[in-house]
């Protein structure tokens, strides 16, 4: 059998702010800003929340959805650009969190919103050199933006776990390909609160270069065509960003709108994509067949060929929320709520 | 603020983060949080117990004068919720306290408990919400 995903695990914190709230606290006109960025509102944490509780949910979930012994699990990475600490990892609170043994290599990864595929990628090789049973890869975000700035209508909160293995495999891994360059498109400087954009780069030398050059590689090197899959998923800073790499691909937007989640929780960074494959995993069928690309600004995409096996009906099956379900399920806040949860109010400390 | 030392947040990280509870080994009592001693029969042989993660409210209050350490979280909800054998007091968080009702399914979640300034130690452990 593939190494491949056994199980997996979601969590969008309940609280969300509506882009026409945002758009009225800084004079924007709101259904513009939803034309431009096609996100109608967000999902916001609460003000106890952070990227460690949401790793923590999101990993709890991928456990018991596939009955996994947290003892078995070898490898544990997590994939952020909102650690709570500069130097603490989220990896070894999780540790503990998870009750996983100490004989787990764990290391928290940056690259901006890819690091938690690339959790997956050097899980997958460890798993398949034999040297862990199972792997625990974590995307967690609670992602920023200055306020009123553009960052402002889609950097949100959220979180998604995936267990790598052999055993009780419910989508193989069948092709994996990076494509990755130096480009200016986004950071953040040491110390610095908010993201930068480098003007005119995050569109065509960034997102749709690095994005459509790993889904043209991972087809072109496997021998892989459109009609191949069942579904496509990319990396969703926006609403439009993905559905315009599936035209350029050549993608139907059928096969790309089950795993846009961006339009009501906005964009959870290391959690966009591999959101958009939680849900879709949680719909998929046998024998389908998904293409992911992930993408982190700075920058690079990862692409995975994914084949659905039969074990995915019955993880289907298991008591754990899924992504439909937390999409419903929430608490509307105001401005002044939204900036209070998420620790922008400065305070006696 | 007063905060519980590093040391000691350290030794309860296991009854913090996971709930793990004692169990007496001679007489089978369970305690939440963990004790050294069964107040029951007296032994000294405890072993961990882990508790469930999903429970039952028992009852809860409003709390609107906090202590210094929740100042912003106003207001305070406090919950009992049974889980097990044992009925374990906590913060319930993402719920209307009008639409809390005792007896509903609860669920255990991880959050932020205490943060030591802006510079200190954030120190996480269980709370408690309505089951999704």
């Amino acid at each position: 059998m593939k190494v491949g995903i056994v199980s997996w695990g979601a969590y969008i914190p309940k609280y969300r702010i509506r882009t026409e709230d945002i758009a009225a606290t800084w004079g924007d006109d709101p259904q513009r800003i939803i034309d431009i960025y096609l996100v109608y509102e967000k999902s916001v944490e609460g003000y106890d929340e952070d990227a460690v509780t949401i790793a923590t949910e999101a990993a709890r979930r991928a456990l018991r959805r596939g009955n996994v012994d947290p003892k078995k699990i070898g490898a544990v990475y997590s994939g952020t650009e909102s650690k709570p600490y500069a130097v603490k990892p989220i990896s070894s609170i999780l540790i503990d969190a998870l009750g996983l043994p100490n004989n787990v290599f764990a290391v928290d990864m940056e690259f901006a919103c890819k690091a938690a595929s690339d959790g997956i990628v050097a899980i997958t090789g460890l798993v398949e050199s034999g040297r862990i049973e199972y792997g625990l890869a974590v995307g967690t975000d609670t992602s920023q933006g200055e306020p009123g700035e553009h960052l402002d209508y889609s950097a949100s909160s959220g979180g998604v776990a995936y267990v790598i293995g052999k055993d009780g495999v419910a989508a193989e891994f069948e092709a994996i390909y990076t494509y990755n360059s130096d480009t200016p498109d986004f950071w953040r400087r040491e110390g610095s609160p908010y993201p930068m954009h480098g003007e005119g780069f995050t569109g065509e030398p960034a997102y749709f270069r690095h994005v459509v050059g790993a889904a043209k590689g991972v087809m072109e090197k496997y021998g892989y065509k459109v009609s191949d899959f069942a579904y496509a998923i990319f990396h969703q800073p926006n609403g439009r960003f993905p559905m315009r790499a599936a035209t350029i691909l050549g993608f139907p937007p059928e096969k790309v709108k089950p795993g846009i989640v961006v339009t009501h929780i906005g964009n959870t960074y290391n959690a966009s994509a591999l959101m958009g494959l939680a849900r879709v995993l949680e719909q998929a069928k046998p024998g389908d067949k998904i293409l992911l690309v992930t993408f982190g600004s700075g920058a690079g995409s990862n692409a995975f060929v994914l084949n659905v096996t039969d074990a995915v009906l019955e993880r289907q099956k298991a008591d754990v929320p899924k992504v439909d379900e937390m999409l419903a399920d929430k608490i509307y806040v105001d401005y002044a709520t939204y900036l209070k949860n998420r620790k922008m109010i400065k305070l006696f400390e | 603020m007063e905060h519980e030392s590093v040391p000691l947040y350290w030794r309860n990280i296991p009854a913090y983060y996971r709930l793990v509870a004692k169990r007496c080994k001679k007489c089978g009592e369970v305690y939440y949080p963990p004790v050294v001693k069964c107040t029951k029969c007296g032994s000294a042989e405890l072993e961990d117990y882990q508790l469930p993660h999903e429970g039952e409210l028992v009852e809860f209050t409003v709390l609107r004068s906090v202590p210094t350490d929740f100042l912003k979280q106003k207001p305070l909800v406090i919950g009992l919720v049974k889980l097990g054998p044992v009925k374990v007091l906590g913060q319930i968080v993402d719920a209307m306290p009008e639409k809390l009702k005792p007896g509903q399914r609860m669920e255990v979640v991880f959050r932020r408990v205490v943060v030591d300034g802006k510079y200190g130690l954030v120190m996480y452990g269980y709370k408690f919400r309505p089951r999704p």
